[in-house]
């Protein structure tokens, strides 16, 4: 076994030229053939990539799919996600524990399967899901769960779980997935039929300065969700000094409710790509990488092989279009389960093979990014958007939907409406429409860009999508007038908790807090005075919080403190007299003492 | 007019705290014409029989019997005050917050390193109160409407906050009161 | 000469390119509380108890860097109550026993606490369990004492170029580790490297040395931390 381990970590240290910005990759493959990275394979790992353990335990520890204890031969990951939640994941859950016998977070005794939970794994719409391993397994009910744990052990391979094939690609033999697009419209940018090379051909007909101001012309703004301009972007990497510069497309896409980038690498993985080869020319980088989160590790083969393609075609490599200079290839570097890696110095931290945690800014990627080199990180969106913008040149693009929002968005739809799935619409268009379009006409409140969006209530439902209003990076998330908004809110809650790097005090103490609190309001054990400190402690977090994320985890108990108060007003204890805290129940507190001591309290 | 009352008690505390309070010195004096001591370690007075203004608690929540009197004090008092850091925080008592009661118990009675117990019985005596399963602080327990920790709060501090509270003025401790050792 | 000014609270300061916006203000003598900042380590930004609005903006001050024209807010009710809260998160996230904590008055967890008048923590204390590594000869790791403030994974990696402690796990699980299976005895740390000093907490203590200088006599026991900073600015005729 000793020796097996050494032959391990050496084959795959070498495979990785012993480079330990390639951790991610080594600690993956690692695990794929050990089954865990133990603290001797750290001690190896490190000693091979002139790294040091703890580097190597931190890199391990943080990524939710890693892991340095051993688990079953197969791991089945149920998504936790809101839209879950919705559709009552905690009876399949159960199931599976009944089945397995065994609780979350255990394995079976032969060692065989452990059940765990997950965050949002980009299946909302077909949900509850779960991967099993890399398969995305969908539209799980409690009744299915026996046959999938039969399946499993008697095949020992999750890919036999695929009984049905999805549509479109997913059918193909490279993706096999049961995975569905359920792509509900589409619209002229994205999902309009595209022929490869038309979009390089005229960009390597101008100068890389020419590209960047048709981008600028067409007022594309970035997808992921700030809404930066994208030719702007590009313009301060392609001044930043230096000539070797880094073009990173974010597709790590872990935003609860968001889903519209995997159909997009599914369905029109070419135009992405000629999307990154375009911005590359743009901004001068000849490198890329696509970091693919470690949930969409099913669509890699698929990715592979449509790169592969490129190459062949010279739409990727040296001399791309034929233009000499012209040069720019693509890696495919997966993330393990971590949202925060969407985040995009995070993304380039994991890229390094660190740990995911992002990097104050100044400096910012586009100086000092990858490798500490000028970086442009683009969403999977936006980088389609702008091969669109060259193939059919800015004024057509800039046509399309408002003023501020130029071009179609695709919305990520789940929740409770009749049609979820995947829309492709023009900006601009007002939450009503919008949900007249994807029959959720009755909904109470829709989650606007996800949990660290914004909630908006019914009176609301005029407001427009698009950056001069209600801006969100995709994820709709309809909520129906039977839910608890204080039930979504916690959901939320739990996401941020699990998802928070912990590199900052008050993401990482204050959304434990934040939860703490509202825990206590839903149990019923809140007083007047809990929301004004719920308050207090949002603003705190949002305004001292380093990253995004902590900037706006806080936002579903703030949006719905401010948009749906008598949601929370109606389960408050009234203002108390006797000055008891209602949460001190001496009962609960004397349990153990009876349990232990055997007899009951002296006075009752 | 009457003076106003001052009630005070040691619940899981060490009468450090108590210790404190008297070593304002010749100011007790002082105190004494301001306010009358009610019930109280300092004159055993044990039953509240008139409303006080002001409860000064030292020492967690450890028991049931230390829940009681909190919550007679707050029933009684206009103003609680939690003095020390066993009442605002838990202190030393609190180390067990770390360790199951049950391991805790075992601990104490049958394998601690310098327990001498042969009859290895846990004292369980009914009149003893029943532990609770960790300690808690007191504003855990009833609302609290002052803190001045310290092991123990200075004494200057404590006089300070007493006459800044019998004079209804702000408190303002000086750079050196405010302490949690 | 200063390459360029800008306002903190409408004083006007100068500062150099590269500057970041609290060594200019130390340089001017505006103290901006902080406890992850070390002079001579890169700044971690992990406290943030050293956030001020930079045009309007949130920011921390030991990371960003200054510049010209810049407004900058620090001292105001609202900025106060953040950093307050922020000190008061990281007291109840660990168990902060100071009565008999080796630090004690010498801690500037502690002395943060007292300068910005922490009398109890308004959030509930989580009373976590954490381990104590003793392993060591000579430095031992209390991590219930730890705020994770990354000085020590800092200095060690760049300063005493060992790496012996680095974060693990993420969110609330963070916690600091180090470099061997079975604990800092295992690693090359010594008593004598900056990672075995610069804790500003009880968390990694040099063993033997407590409780040396008396109570009355401690680093903050009669000045507020950051008093040498302001006493700068006394000093300095154009300051008041
Ligand atoms: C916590 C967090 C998670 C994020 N996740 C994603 C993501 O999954 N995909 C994405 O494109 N952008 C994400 N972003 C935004 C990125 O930081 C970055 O702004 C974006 O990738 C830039 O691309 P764009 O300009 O094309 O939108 C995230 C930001 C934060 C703070
Ligand atoms: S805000 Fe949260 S996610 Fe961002 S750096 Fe801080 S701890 Fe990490
Ligand atoms: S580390 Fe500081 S705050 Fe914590 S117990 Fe020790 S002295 Fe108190
Ligand atoms: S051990 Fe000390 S120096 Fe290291 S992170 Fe914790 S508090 Fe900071
Ligand atoms: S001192 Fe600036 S974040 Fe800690």
């Amino acid at each position: 076994m000793a020796e097996n381990l050494e032959k391990v970590i050496q084959e795959v240290t070498a495979r990785y030229g012993k480079d330990r910005t390639r951790m991610m990759d080594i600690v993956r493959e690692v695990q794929a053939r050990l089954g865990h990275v133990s603290g001797a394979a750290m001690d190896l790992i490190a000693r091979e990539v002139k790294s040091h353990r703890v580097e190597v335990e931190g890199v391990v520890t943080f990524y939710a799919f890693y892991t340095d204890r051993p688990k079953g031969r197969h791991v089945i990951r149920v998504t936790d996600c809101v839209t879950a939640r919705m559709r009552h994941v905690d009876e399949v859950v159960a199931a599976f524990e009944k089945e397995l016998g065994i609780r979350v977070g255990e394995t079976t005794p032969d060692g065989q399967i452990t059940l765990e939970r997950t965050s949002c794994i980009g299946l909302c719409d077909q949900g509850p899901a779960a991967l099993i391993d890399d398969v995305p397994v969908t539209y799980i009910s409690s009744d299915k769960v026996k046959s999938l744990v039969r399946v499993l052990r008697e095949t020992g391979d999750a890919k036999k779980l695929v009984k049905t094939l999805g549509e479109g690609n997913n059918a193909l033999d490279l993706v096999h997935s049961m995975v569905i697009n359920n792509i509900r419209k589409r619209g002229d940018v994205i999902f309009a039929p595209f022929e490869s090379g038309s979009a390089i051909r005229n960009a390597a007909a101008v100068s890389p300065a020419e590209v960047i101001r048709s981008v600028k012309t067409a007022r594309l703004r970035g997808r992921g969700g700030a809404g930066f301009p994208a030719g702007m972007k590009g313009e301060f990497a392609r001044n930043a000094a230096g000539d070797r510069k880094f073009l990173l497309c974010n597709a790590d896409e872990g935003e609860p409710g968001t889903f519209k980038d995997r159909v997009i690498l599914t369905e029109a993985p070419d135009l992405l790509f000629e999307g990154m080869a375009v911005a590359g020319y743009a901004i001068g980088a000849t490198e890329g990488i696509l970091y693919l989160r470690g949930e969409y590790a099913y669509l890699r083969p698929y990715l592979e092989h449509v790169l592969e393609q490129r190459r062949a075609k010279k739409l990727l490599g040296k001399g791309i279009a034929g233009k000499a200079g012209f040069d720019f290839d693509v890696r495919i570097q997966l993330g393990a389960g971590a949202y925060i890696c969407g985040e995009e110095s995070g993304l380039i931290r994991s890229c390094e093979g660190l740990r995911g945690s992002p990097r104050d800014r100044p400096p910012f990627p586009v100086e000092r990014g990858y490798l500490d080199l000028p970086t442009v990180v683009n969403n999977v969106e936006t980088l389609c958007c702008a091969a669109r913008v060259l193939e059919k040149g800015a004024a057509w693009f800039a046509q399309i939907g408002s003023e501020q929002s130029s071009g179609t968005k695709l919305f990520s739809v789940s929740g409770d409406c009749r049609r979820p799935g995947v829309y492709e619409l023009p900006f601009g268009l007002t939450v009503a429409e919008f949900l007249k379009e994807v029959g959720g006409d009755d909904a109470q409140a829709v989650q606007v860009g996800g949990p660290s969006g914004t909630c908006i209530d019914r009176g609301q439902f005029g407001r427009k999508l698009g950056f001069e209003d209600l801006p969100t990076g995709g994820s709709m998330i309809v909520i129906g007038p039977q839910r608890d908004i204080l039930d979504v809110a916690a959901a939320f809650m739990e996401f941020f908790v699990e998802e928070s790097c912990g590199w900052c005090a008050p993401c990482r103490i204050g959304n434990v807090l934040i939860r703490e609190r509202l825990e206590r309001i839903r149990a019923g054990k809140g007083l007047p005075e809990d929301l004004t400190y719920l308050e207090e402690l949002c603003t705190t977090v949002k305004k001292t919080s380093r990253c995004g994320l902590g900037q706006t985890s806080p936002n579903p108990v703030a949006t719905t403190l401010q948009n749906f108060r008598k949601a929370y007003e109606a389960k408050l204890l009234p203002a108390r007299q006797d000055g008891r805290q209602p949460t001190f129940d001496l009962r609960a507190a004397l349990s153990e003492a009876v349990r232990v001591q055997g007899r009951e309290p002296v006075a009752h | 007019m009457a003076k106003p009352k001052v009630a005070t008690a040691s619940l899981a505390g060490c009468f450090g705290c108590h210790m404190s309070i008297l070593d304002i010195d010749d100011r007790i004096l002082k105190l004494a014409e301001l306010v009358e001591f009610h019930k109280s370690p300092i004159n055993d007075i044990k039953k509240f029989s008139e409303r006080c203004l002001v409860g000064i608690i030292e020492g967690g929540c450890c028991n049931e019997e230390n829940v009681h009197v909190l919550q007679d004090f707050r029933k009684n008092c206009d103003l609680l005050i939690s003095l020390g850091d066993c009442a605002t925080m838990g202190g030393l008592p609190a180390m067990r917050n770390h360790v199951p009661l049950e391991e805790c118990l075992a601990e104490a009675y049958l394998h601690g390193p310098t327990v001498h117990n042969p009859a290895k019985q846990i004292p369980n005596d009914p009149e003893i109160p029943l532990i609770l399963d960790k300690v808690y602080p007191l504003h855990e327990v009833v609302k609290i409407d002052l803190h001045l920790p310290g092991c123990p709060p200075p004494a200057d501090a404590i006089w300070e906050v007493l006459v800044a509270l019998l004079n209804n003025k702000p408190i303002d401790l000086k750079y050196g009161l405010l302490r949690y050792d | 000469m200063s390459d360029f000014t800008f306002t903190i609270d409408g004083v006007e300061v100068p500062a150099n390119k590269g500057q970041t916006i609290l060594e200019a203000a130390d340089a001017a003598g505006i103290y901006i509380p902080r406890l992850c900042w070390a002079r001579d380590l890169a700044p971690g930004g992990h406290c943030r108890v050293c956030t001020v609005l930079v045009n309007g903006r949130p920011q921390s001050a030991c990371t960003h860097p200054a510049g010209p024209k810049m407004v900058v807010e620090h001292d105001t009710p609202e900025i106060r109550a953040w950093r307050k809260n922020v000190v008061e998160m990281l007291f109840v996230e660990g168990n902060h026993y100071c009565m008999f904590c080796e630090k004690s008055g010498n801690c500037e967890l502690q002395a943060m606490g007292y300068r910005l008048g922490i009398t109890t923590p308004k959030y509930p204390y989580m009373f976590p369990q954490r381990a104590v590594d003793a392993t060591h000869p000579d430095v031992m790791v209390d991590h219930n004492r730890c705020i994770a403030c990354g000085r020590c994974v800092r200095a060690s990696r760049d300063l005493d170029g060992k790496n012996v402690f680095q974060f693990v796990q993420r969110g609330h699980h963070v916690r600091v580790a180090v470099n061997a299976e079975g604990g800092l005895g295992r690693t090359n740390l010594s008593a004598a490297d900056k990672a075995a000093q610069l804790c500003p907490v009880g968390a990694i203590l040099v063993k033997r040395v407590g409780y040396a200088v008396p109570v009355g006599r401690r680093l903050y026991d009669v000045k507020p931390i950051g008093s040498d900073i302001e006493a700068k600015r006394a000093a300095t005729p154009s300051g008041k």
